[in-house]
């Protein structure tokens, strides 16, 4: 087979993790710089409207790297989705589409469900609960937490710093109890 | 008004950890704009990874709070494995930056805020199903309606901000 058919291919876990594992060492050889993607948010609220709030005054231009790194990350997105795409069908357990099923999904044709991150939901009150809400959760929970998966679960375990795996059971607890307990009644109200 | 006193009164005003952000930049050396391109193409191996291992995924991540794959646990767990691996040789043999510095950590100190903001988080990522670096590669990838909860996040990231000092830490 030729090595592109093999990487249009979806990645196994061997090789994402580890891929995902060397960013840490990279970003650290490279510039001195510790992995941690949610700080970007930080950047930009730090960037655009600092309002003379102290947690946004700091020299954010010092910080820019971040933003250029993010940047990449969208354009990587862009570059695997239209040059890398995936030949075959998405294949997701079938455990999880009977539960899926129940709850209302329809869609199980690409990486996210089409009866949700559609634009056509934007100003419903799906778009409120699943955009809206479920964005301001992440910005203001990992900042609280004082990072994301980037920061506390992958260059925090990394250091071995137990501040960062409590954040990490944390980051778990919370996402079982949407999913196992707040989920299915919210899908109700669609 | 003794120097101590003024000391005193500038650090309850502005807690001394909101002068940094969370993870500083360490490099001594200032970097020309052009440098900064190093990152971006880190950024674009990084999104590629996170499209083809399909992290961006709303269902990879049900999958994930629902037991029913091992996917994203192999993921992450391989990921920190070979993280701490690079960490414990960059300290072990005190390997230096490419312009020569000594790789700087950060311990973290333990806060509430890393429970309470943790959970937060934690809903969130279940709703979005993505953390911050998957909602970036999912509006490469296409998903324009991702753009509302990126800037949602950047108002959730604002508002933490504003409420910082009435928040429990």
């Amino acid at each position: 087979m030729e090595f592109i058919d093999l990487i249009r291919k979806p990645w196994p876990w061997y090789v994402a993790g580890p891929l995902i594992g060397l960013t840490v060492p990279t970003l650290l050889l490279i510039g001195n710089k510790s992995f941690g993607i949610s700080s970007s948010l930080r950047h930009l609220c730090a960037a655009c409207l600092p309002a003379n709030i102290p947690f946004f005054q700091y020299n954010w231009k010092k910080e820019i790297w971040n933003l250029f790194f993010v940047a990449g990350t969208v354009l990587g997105g862009f570059l695997a989705t239209h040059f890398l795409e995936n030949p075959d069908a998405f294949q997701l357990s079938a455990a999880t589409v009977t539960d899926l099923k129940a709850l209302g999904i329809r869609d199980f044709s690409g990486l996210m469900p089409a009866d949700l991150f559609d634009t056509v939901n934007l100003f419903t009150l799906k778009g409120l609960v699943f955009f809206v809400f479920g964005g301001f959760l992440v910005g203001f929970g990992t900042r609280w937490a004082g990072g994301c998966t980037s920061g506390h679960a992958i260059m925090g375990l990394s250091n071995l710093q137990w501040p960062s795996l409590i954040a990490t059971c944390c980051f778990m607890v919370g996402g079982f109890t949407m999913t196992h307990l707040i989920l299915p009644h919210l899908m109700k109200l669609f | 008004m003794g120097f101590d006193a003024l000391l005193k009164i500038m650090q309850n005003t502005v807690s001394p950890d909101a002068l940094v952000c969370d993870a500083p930049n360490d490099m001594k050396k200032t970097e020309s704009g052009l440098a900064n391109l190093k990152y971006l193409v880190v950024g674009i191996l990084f999104g590629i990874v996170f499209v083809k291992a399909e992290i961006i995924s709303w269902f990879r991540i049900q999958e994930m709070f629902r037991l029913q794959s091992f996917h994203m646990y192999g993921v992450i767990g391989s990921a920190v494995v070979v993280g701490m691996v690079s960490v414990w040789l960059i300290k072990r043999f005190d390997i230096k930056t490419l312009s020569g510095e000594r790789v700087e950590f950060h311990p973290k100190t333990f806060n509430k805020g890393q429970i309470y903001g943790g959970l937060l988080f934690g809903l969130g990522w279940a709703i979005t199903g993505a953390c911050p670096g998957p909602l970036f590669a999912q509006i490469g990838s296409g998903y324009m309606v991702v753009i509302a909860t990126l800037l949602s996040a950047v108002a959730g990231t604002w508002v933490y901000g504003y409420l910082r000092e009435k928040l429990p830490h």
